[in-house]
Order: C-alpha cells, then structure tokens, then sequence
C-alpha cells in the first residue's frame, strides 16, 4: 500500500511541471498540454483522496474532469488552428492585439 | 345631457387635430362652426329647460364622473346650469359660435393646415371656457380656468414665427399664472375653511356665517379668489398682459380677450357672491380696484394709436366696471353688464377686424380716416357698438352701465360712483374718438412720403413670412378697398342687433321694465334653497340699494348637498332686513334714480360731444394741448410705465439672479461642475489602470495563478 503523502507529492510536481510549462514555452500547443499535465495532477489528487477515505467520489469527479479536459482540448486545438492561418506563428506573444 | 355643451366643441378640436392637415379649408371651418353651433342649441335647449323650472329651484346637474376621492376629499366631475350659468353659457356659445363664422373669412389666407391648427384652438378654448361656466365645483372650474388659459397663450401666439406674438403669448401666460396661483390658494382656504368645494354647498355655509365683522379667513380666501381673477380678468396690478394680447387674430381678441375668457373673473365673483358678500373688505377691495382699473385704462384708451389697443383698454376699463358692481354688491348687474358688454365688444372687436382686413394689416388709426363711404357695413356696425359702449339711452349698454351706476350712488359709495362717472365718460370719448379718427375725416396714409413709406413698411412687415397677418394679397393701399366678405358681415350685423337688444331684458323698474334679468339670476346668488325668500317686484324695489344676497329672515335653509333641513341661524342675513320700506321712500328713490339716468346719458353725449370737438372739427386744439401736455401724454402713451416698472422690478431682478447668480454659479459651475468631474475622474482612472490590459496571454495566466494562490493562501493561513 502505497502512502498518500506520495501521492500528493508526485501529484505536487507534475502541477508544478505544468504551471512552469504553461508560462515558460512560447508554442501555444505546448501551452495546452501543460495544462493537460496540470489537470491529470488534480485528477490524480482526487483519486489519491477518494481511495484513502475509501470513497468512489473522487473518481466520479475525476471522469468529469476528463469529459471537460477533452472539450478543452477539441475548442483549443480548433483556435490554435484558426490562430495559425491568420498569423502562421503560434507563438503567444504575438498574438497580443486585443488590448487598449 | 349638459356633458354635450363641452364636449361638441372637444370633439371638433379632435377632428381638426388629427385630421386638418388633410382637410381642406371649407371643411375644417364648417366642423368648428357646426360643433360650436351644436353646443349653442343644446344650450338654447338646456336653458329653456332651466327657465320652465320654478324660480327658486332652477338648476339642472349633470353628474359625469367621480374624479378625485382621498379620504374627506371627495370631488366629482359635476357640471350645473342655474340662472348665472344660463347666461354665461349662451354668451359663450352664441357668441362664440358668431365669432367662429367670422374666422373663416378672416383666416381664410392662412394655408390649410395653419386654418384647421386655428379652430382646432378656437374649438377647444370654447370647450374649455364651458367647462368653468358649468362647473359645478372649484376644481372642475379650475380645470376650464387653467385650459382657457393655455388656449389664450396658443392663440395669442398664433403667428409665433413674429416675436412680438410669441413674447405676447408668455406674457399673458406667466401673469395668468400669478393669478391662478391667488386662484388656487383661495380654493385651499375654502376647503379649509368650508370642508368642501361645491359652490352651493359653500354658498348654504357661508350663507349662515354672519358677514366678517373685522378681516378674517374669509376675507382673506376670497381676496386670493380675488388675485385670481384680477390676473383673468386683467384688473390692477395684473393688467398688463391683455393689451399686448391683441398680437393674435383680431377674431380671437374678439372672442377671448373681450366677450369671454377675461370675464371669467367677474363670473367666478358671481358664482361665489354668497362668499364674497360675507367679506366686507374685500369687496371694498374689489370695488377700488375696479374703479380704478377703470379709471386708468380708460385714460391710456385715450392716446394710443392701435385701433386694438384702444378696445383693449377699453375692454379693461369695462371689465373694471364689472368689478365696481361686484364690489358694490350688485352682482346682477354685474353680470347683466358682462352680458351686453360681450355683444358690443365682440363687435368692436370684429369691426376693427374688418378695417384691418381691409387695410391689409394696418392698425394705426393715424393712419386710417374717411372709412365711412368704403366700408358701409362695417362702419355702421361699429358705429352701433360704440353708441352702446358709450352709453347712449335705448342701446344694451346704457341699461347695464346705468344699473352699476345707479347701484354704486344708491349703495353709498359716493367715491366709487365719481370715479365710475368718469371712467364712463372717457369710455364715450376714446370710443368715438376711434370712430372718428378711423371712418370719418380723409384717409392719411397716401399723404405725405414718410406716412406712405411708413404704410408700405407695414404691408411687407405683415406678410406671410414675418407671420404679421393674412392680408397681404389684399393690396389695399392702392385700389378699392373691400368691405366685409359676407360671413364677416352676418356676424357683424347680427352683434349689432344684438348690441341694440341685449340690454332688454334688463330694463330698469322706474322706466316701465320689470329687470327680468335681476329676478332671473337672483337665485344663483343666495344661499340655495333658502325659502321665502321675497321676490315680489315691491320688494325688489325696496332692495335695489342693498346688496342682491338679500338672506330671508324666517324658512327652512335645505341643502342639496347634504340633503337635511335645518333651521337657520337667526344671525343669517340679519343686517339686510331693511325689506319694509314706506311706498313714499321708494317714489323718492325712483325719482333719485331717473335723475340718474338723465345725468348718465347726459355724460354719453357729453363725451360724443367732446371727441367730436377734439378729434373731428378741431384737430389743431387737440393737437395743442398734446403738445402743451406733453409729459402727460407721454406717460399715457407709454401706460403709465407699468411695463416698465415690472420689467425693472421683476423682470429684471429675476433675470439678473438667473443670469448670474442660477446660470453661471449653480448651474454651469455646480451641476455642470459635479458632472464634468465624475466623467474626468473616471477618464482619468481609466487612463491608469487600462494599462493592465497587455493582451499577453502570458500576463493573463500569470495573474490568474498570483490570484488563486493569494485566496488559496488566505484561507490556509488565516
């Protein structure tokens, strides 16, 4: 039986491992699956919580997570696809001119 | 059925509201004169049904809605014929009706739409003015009282596009609105006072209160009625907006600012004589400042040189005179004077009309003359209404002149009387001073070239463009001048009829009458249902000095308001119980009273006689004593400066504050100041913190994650 402590902290450094790759890379799909990597370390925190208390709420919660992160995805991938025949770049910072 | 007296004219304002840009000039004149005709013959109908009624019971009510209900306050929406209103309807109606055929030849230049805008005002001033005769209570008299006054600003400024007529409009506006502000303060002390506003059942209170010994509520709710029908009725101080008022049509001066809407004053007086007659003081008030008014205006009617003007002061001076015999008690003849006052002036009014119809717009009289042989009708029609204004025996005017005159002497108020004397004589003097200056004598605009410079200026200055008047096609200096179109010439002839009949129905006891009109409207001014009341013709005789609210000593007072009997307060109508009085006293009084007459005819022929001199033999005297008199004649040319001391006193002050102190303080530097800093400030926050908006999808995330993680922590922390 595995500790949840370990859990969490694998869980802790692939949310961290995201969060860095949403701010440090300049491609906007990387972006996107950083934040794919941040959500699994949610759903793998839920898991890790509803399995200690014994519960099967935490993997309930964890399908939704995978439904919405899935619908994320599709509209995402649609814009980075919309974004890149206007501008053929996909790097974010040029896409800056909604703004004063 | 009293309901379609009101409402005919109402629906012909309707129609040529909605409908007169589409209608052609024939039709949306024929509306106006049939509903105004219509309501002349449900009135004719009303009125026979009101005079086969007993004497004492006359009155017809027509309940037409409830209107205001809170709490003690109930108000309905009643309209009431009696005697009083008997009059005034069919003045209001028959000589409304004439004026309006009148109107459609004399606007007939104007363009359709302009035509149908004009009598759909006609309609509903004539809609609005039934209203205050009919109502049976203050508020519903208020409603006609305020609308024949929007109704007077419409029509005063009819030609707007003409400054003068629009700065004429407001002016009588805002002076009304003093008035009416006196107006509705009286209603206020009345309800106070009284706990209701139905004029009987204000009449049946007041009517058992004794007359106010010293100065009292009483006196002084029915001087602020007083306030309100000094600025309607044009008297002293609030005069001023009636001469200016002849900016508009002449047939709407004819209509409202001689034979009905200013008489308005003198009517709401009669509808509340039981009141009134309760106030010592204030019909001493009301009758100084009468005569007064009469005195003045009949001395400025004496110089100008508008042929309007002139029968504007001359309507002032007359209304003054209507005041008098409120003032003095003598609310018939009051209202008789109201009456043939409406008849003649209205053709006055209509006559002057046609000479400016035919002059193509011109109103100085100094520039008239020798008018006799163009203008046959018209001038015989005229000439008939000045002998009755004047005063000559046998025409409308001397009986009712002579009544107020002879109720004034016989009431005591020797004073009053003098000055009322003079006033009269003016009246003969100014008026045919008009007579002569405008139809006798040669004409004087084709003389020299400044007058005739002077003549065209006027034709131009009144063309359509400047909005002067219809007359320009007429291009009357040159050729023939025409006299009145056919339907101007009915309505003239039919007021001179009128002029010379009116007065019959109210022909005095000692020369062979029986003053029907006295008996006839002697109910409206007591407290109603008092019985036994004492009408024999002998006593009438015996109490043609006393004040007409003559309260019977014995009988049951019955209020249909309240619908109980009750025993009268023994104090009710105590000072007038002089009723017995020895047959030799009343010879010596008819006798008093022929002398009278004689001296009051004399005076109407006296100041034919003088104008005559003055004005058509020996100008050149005339014109001497101007010039010897010169700062007198200025003071009377310019009306006493009146206009001049309000426009320093008011007018000014008030400008000067809202100019100054309003304008550039409050409104430009407070309000404008408070607005303009919260718009800057905002702009100016914006201008800082827009800045966060990079458009950086980076920055974006970057602050999401700062702000999760500082509300995170905050609840972990804390």
């Amino acid at each position: 039986m595995v500790r949840l402590e370990y859990y969490l902290i694998l869980s802790a450094i692939l949310f961290a491992t995201g969060t860095v790759g949403v701010f440090l890379r300049r491609n906007v799909i990387t972006m996107l699956l950083s934040i794919e990597v941040m959500l699994n370390a949610v759903n793998l925190t839920f898991i890790a919580f509803g399995r200690s208390i014994g519960s099967a709420d935490g993997q309930v919660i964890m399908f939704f997570v995978v439904t919405v992160a899935a619908a994320e995805a599709a509209v995402g991938l649609a814009l980075v696809i919309a974004l890149f025949r206007h501008r053929e770049t996909l790097n974010p910072d040029v896409f800056t001119s909604l703004k004063w | 059925m009293l309901r379609l007296i009101p409402l005919l004219p109402f629906v012909g304002f309707l129609i040529n509201l909605s409908l007169g840009r589409r209608l052609s000039k024939a039709v949306a004149g024929a509306v106006a004169c049939l509903a105004m005709f219509g309501a002349f013959l449900v009135s004719a109908w009303s009125v026979w049904t009101l005079v086969q009624m007993a004497p004492d019971s006359r009155g017809i009510v027509d309940q037409v809605a409830p209107w205001i209900e809170s709490g003690a306050l109930s108000i309905p929406f009643t309209l009431r014929l009696d005697p009083l209103g008997a009059v005034m309807v069919l003045v209001v109606t028959g000589i409304g009706f004439l004026i309006h055929l009148y109107s459609t030849a004399y606007m007939h230049e104007e363009r359709a739409s302009e035509y149908a805008r004009y009598f759909s005002y006609l309609n509903l001033f004539a809609s609005f003015m039934l209203v205050l005769v009919l109502g049976a209570n203050f508020p519903v008299m208020f409603v006609g009282w305020e609308g024949v006054g929007l109704c007077s600003y419409l029509l005063i400024g009819f030609w707007f596009s003409k400054k003068s007529a629009s700065d004429a409009g407001k002016k009588a506006f805002i002076v009304n609105r003093v008035g009416d502000f006196g107006f509705l303060l009286g209603m206020f002390m009345v309800w106070v006072q009284f706990g209701t506003l139905d004029f009987q059942a204000v009449a049946h209170q007041a009517g058992q209160l004794p007359p106010e010994a010293v100065f009292g509520t009483l006196s002084i709710a029915t001087l602020l009625l007083f306030v309100g029908a000094t600025g309607k009725s044009a008297q002293i101080p609030l005069h001023v907006w009636l001469p200016d008022a002849m900016e508009g049509p002449t047939p709407v001066s004819a209509l409202i600012h001689a034979a009905t809407m200013v008489t308005a004053g003198v009517y709401m007086i009669g509808r509340n004589a039981v009141l009134f007659s309760h106030a010592p003081e204030t019909m001493a008030v009301i009758a100084g400042i009468g005569v007064a008014t009469a005195l003045m205006a009949g001395t400025i009617g004496l110089v100008q040189n508008d042929i309007k003007r002139v029968l504007a002061y001359s309507t002032v001076s007359q209304l003054g005179l209507m005041f008098v015999a409120m003032g003095v008690g003598a609310f018939a003849a009051g209202i008789f004077h109201l009456y043939t006052h409406a008849f003649f002036k209205a053709l006055l009014f209509l006559g002057s009309g046609a000479v400016i119809h035919a002059l193509a717009g011109e109103q100085d009289i100094r520039k008239m003359g020798g008018l006799r042989r163009e203008l046959p009708i018209t001038y015989w029609t005229f000439l008939i209404g000045s002998l009755a204004i004047a005063g000559v025996p046998l025409l409308s005017g001397f009986f009712s002149k002579d009544e107020i005159l002879w109720k004034a002497f016989s009431g005591g108020h020797t004073t009053v009387w003098v000055v009322a004397v003079i006033a009269s004589l003016l009246t003969a003097t100014y008026m045919f001073r008009l007579v002569f200056l405008t139809f006798h004598g040669k004409r004087a605009s084709a003389g020299s070239g400044e007058h005739a410079a002077g003549a065209s200026h006027a034709v131009a200055g009144h063309d359509q463009a400047s909005g002067g008047g219809p007359h320009d096609a007429h291009g009357a200096n040159a050729g023939r001048l025409h006299d009145a179109p056919p339907a101007m010439a009915i309505a003239l002839i039919v007021l001179a009829v009128g002029s010379v009949a009116a007065g019959y129905i109210g022909v005095p006891v000692v020369i062979g009458g029986s003053n029907r009109i006295e008996h006839f409207l002697a109910p409206s001014f007591e407290p109603p249902g008092s019985e036994g009341r004492l009408v024999s013709a002998e006593t009438y005789r015996a109490q043609t000095g006393a004040p007409a609210t003559a309260v019977s000593p014995t009988g049951a007072v019955v209020s249909p308001a309240e619908g109980r009997a009750e025993a009268p307060p023994t104090t009710a109508g105590a000072s007038h119980a002089e009723a017995i009085t020895s047959p030799e006293a009343v010879a010596e009084e008819h006798a008093s009273e022929l002398k009278l007459m004689a001296f009051s005819s004399g005076i109407a022929f006296a100041g034919i006689g003088l104008a005559m001199f003055f004005f058509l033999r020996r100008r050149d005297v005339t014109d001497r004593i101007a010039a010897r008199l010169a700062g007198l004649n200025r003071v009377l040319l310019n009306k006493y400066f009146i206009d001049e001391a309000y426009d320093a006193v008011i007018v000014q002050p008030i400008y000067r504050v809202s100019e100054r102190g309003l304008w550039t303080i409050v409104d430009a530097g407070l309000i404008d100041g408070a607005v303009n800093t919260a718009g800057e400030s905002v702009g100016g926050w914006s201008a800082v913190l827009r800045r966060l908006q990079t458009g950086s999808i980076r920055a974006y995330a970057l602050s999401i994650f700062v702000g999760v993680v500082v509300i995170l922590g905050y609840y972990v922390w804390r």
